[in-house]
């Protein structure tokens, strides 16, 4: 099974390096750009947050929404592509067990996501200085939100049957998601009824643990952070497997 | 290769239905066999049920009821071990158009659990049988339409199977393609490769094969041996060939015999099977047409595929 794995992990990888222009590069120059206009420019004038300057308080934000939405984008489009194409049919003769093909994916958007986080971190470091407050926990939240999305990815693709349809959740739930998720701010600003309703967004938790493993500052208890975070990846990927046995979207 | 027990049969299929979600019956309670060794044709229609079988034993396509063995392994209780068993050549091309020839083979070795240094080295022999080494480096989707044929062949082998089904492996290839594709499907049969073919060509399955099954709104309408299903046939086509100074005209006859002019010089000629052709040569004779060659159709199967398919 390591062979099989390893292999769907190396076709990830060899994929996404190949299009490199269309999956590294887009994430550098918007990252950039989000660093010039929100961190430079209008930060300056808002002054600190969180006890740190905007600019360093929005770098964490920012790289944890390159590597989610990169993990997700990786797998829905790979794994739908591969449905488009019918090479899917490839290791559905195969003698594949779904959690083989789940896993290979799903490492595939980890990768991806680090990847992404990589960059970001690297032009980060050309606008403000970072210093690693828990490199464990830095480390663990990442994974574990790259995992998350990547199964969110993946049960997306399963469900799509054109290509509009690996774009919707993308474009109405987690760009939302991702900007009301503290990126931009703390959410001790919002009035405290904002403030209940942001606990339902799971991007916070994110958020603010990987903030919290570069700055040591979160609005959030980090224990919540990885429950609803250990919760989530366990259940997606329950209906991953689920999915997949059934044949859904793969099999008629 | 894996050590099989091939005292069962290659393929065993019993009770087989598919009802799809929108309610379609697409197989109505096949049963069927393919001993090992055999090369068997599974003819029918459009629609017929054969894509949706050979789906069900790749594990494609979900099955409604019914039961599928390979060499004695069931396709849900031992899945795996069956799909080890098992090559798949599929109809429509469904292989990643930017990966390149070589990377496609060694990623479904990879898949079946091989290593790379013995993906490779299978990768090779089967390119090269093939005539497909010096596309390895080339994305499959600059290939031709018959070198993506062969790609699919190739990629089917890599894994050394014992059972090989291929659906249409034919359909849109040229003549001479055609050919190599025929010899080499012939020489993996004399291996030992049980060979199951989907085809719409019949004088394809003619050649090849020794069983041939037909299949028809879901239902096994025969299933026996090509030369069993051959000696069903009533009369026999022949083309006959006259000399060049003869023009045939749309409305020649000879009296007693059932024919259709082809061209100016050639017509087919329907006769009782087992009876001598001198009759034949004499009515020609009598109307001083002098025959250059005269040859049995090849395409014996069709008025027998469409008598079968027509009664049901």
């Amino acid at each position: 099974m390591w062979i099989a794995l390893n292999t769907i992990l190396s076709k990830e990888i060899r994929r996404f390096m190949r299009i490199w222009q269309q999956t590294l590069l887009p994430p550098a120059i918007t990252m950039t750009l989000y660093f010039i206009i929100f961190g430079n420019l209008i930060g300056q004038r808002i002054g600190e947050m969180g006890g740190h300057s905007y600019m360093a308080f929005i770098v964490p934000g920012l790289i944890m929404m390159s590597v989610i939405n990169n993990a997700y984008a990786n797998v829905s489009s790979s794994f739908f592509s591969n449905k488009f194409q019918r090479s899917v049919e490839e290791m559905l003769v195969a003698p594949l067990p779904g959690w083989v093909i789940l896993l290979g994916f799903v490492a595939g958007g980890v990768a991806r996501g680090l990847c992404v986080g990589v960059i970001v971190t690297i032009v980060a470091l050309f606008f403000t200085d970072l210093h690693l407050h828990s490199f464990w926990i830095t480390t663990l939240t990442v994974l574990l939100s790259s995992v998350l999305f990547s199964l969110g990815g993946f049960i997306n693709a399963l469900y799509a049957n054109k290509f509009d349809d690996i774009s919707i959740i993308p474009t109405f739930v987690l760009t939302p998601l991702s900007y009301l998720g503290g990126v931009f701010y703390s959410i001790s600003l919002l009035p405290e009824s904002w403030q209940l309703v942001s606990a339902f967004n799971p991007v916070l938790y994110m958020v603010n643990a990987f903030r919290y493993g570069i700055l040591g500052v979160t609005d959030v208890n980090l224990a919540l952070c990885f429950g609803i975070l250990l919760v989530m990846i366990a259940l997606l990927s329950f209906i991953s497997l689920r999915l997949l046995a059934k044949g859904k979207g793969i099999r008629h | 290769m894996l050590t099989v027990d091939k005292t069962k049969p290659a393929l065993s299929i019993r009770g087989l239905t598919k009802v799809y979600a929108g309610g379609l019956q697409a197989l109505r309670g096949i049963d069927l066999d393919v001993m090992p060794g055999d090369f068997f044709a599974l003819l029918g229609p459009n629609g017929a049920g054969k894509s949706t079988t050979l789906g069900i034993v790749s594990g494609l396509v979900n099955k409604t009821e019914g039961q599928v063995e390979l060499f004695g392994c069931d396709i849900e209780k031992q899945a795996f071990a069956a799909k080890r068993l098992l090559g798949v050549v599929p109809q429509e091309f469904n292989f990643n158009q930017f990966e390149k020839v070589q990377d496609i083979l060694i990623t479904q070795a990879g898949y079946y659990g091989i290593p790379a240094s013995r993906a490779r080295e299978s990768a090779e022999r089967h390119l090269r049988a093939l005539g497909l080494w010096e596309k390895r480096d080339q994305q499959s989707r600059l290939l031709s339409g018959g070198m993506k044929r062969r790609l699919m062949v190739a990629r089917a082998l890599v894994h050394e199977p014992q059972l090989l089904i291929l659906d249409e492996p034919t359909a849109g290839v040229d003549i001479e393609l055609r050919h190599s594709l025929w010899q080499y499907m012939q020489q993996l049969n004399k291996e030992g490769v049980t060979i199951i073919l989907t085809t719409h060509y019949l004088e394809e399955a003619e050649q090849l094969c020794r069983h041939i099954a037909i299949i028809n709104k879901g239902e096994i309408v025969s299933n026996t041996s090509k030369r069993q299903l051959l000696s069903q046939l009533q009369s026999q086509a022949f083309t006959v060939e006259l000399a060049s100074q003869h023009e045939l005209t749309e409305d020649f006859a000879l009296q007693g015999f059932n024919l259709r002019v082809a061209d100016a010089h050639s017509f087919e000629v329907d006769l009782p099977k087992g009876e001598s052709l001198n009759p034949l040569f004499a009515a020609l004779s009598a109307q001083n047409l002098a025959v250059l060659s005269i040859q049995p159709k090849s395409n014996r199967l069709e008025s027998l595929f469409v008598d079968l398919v027509r009664k049901v």
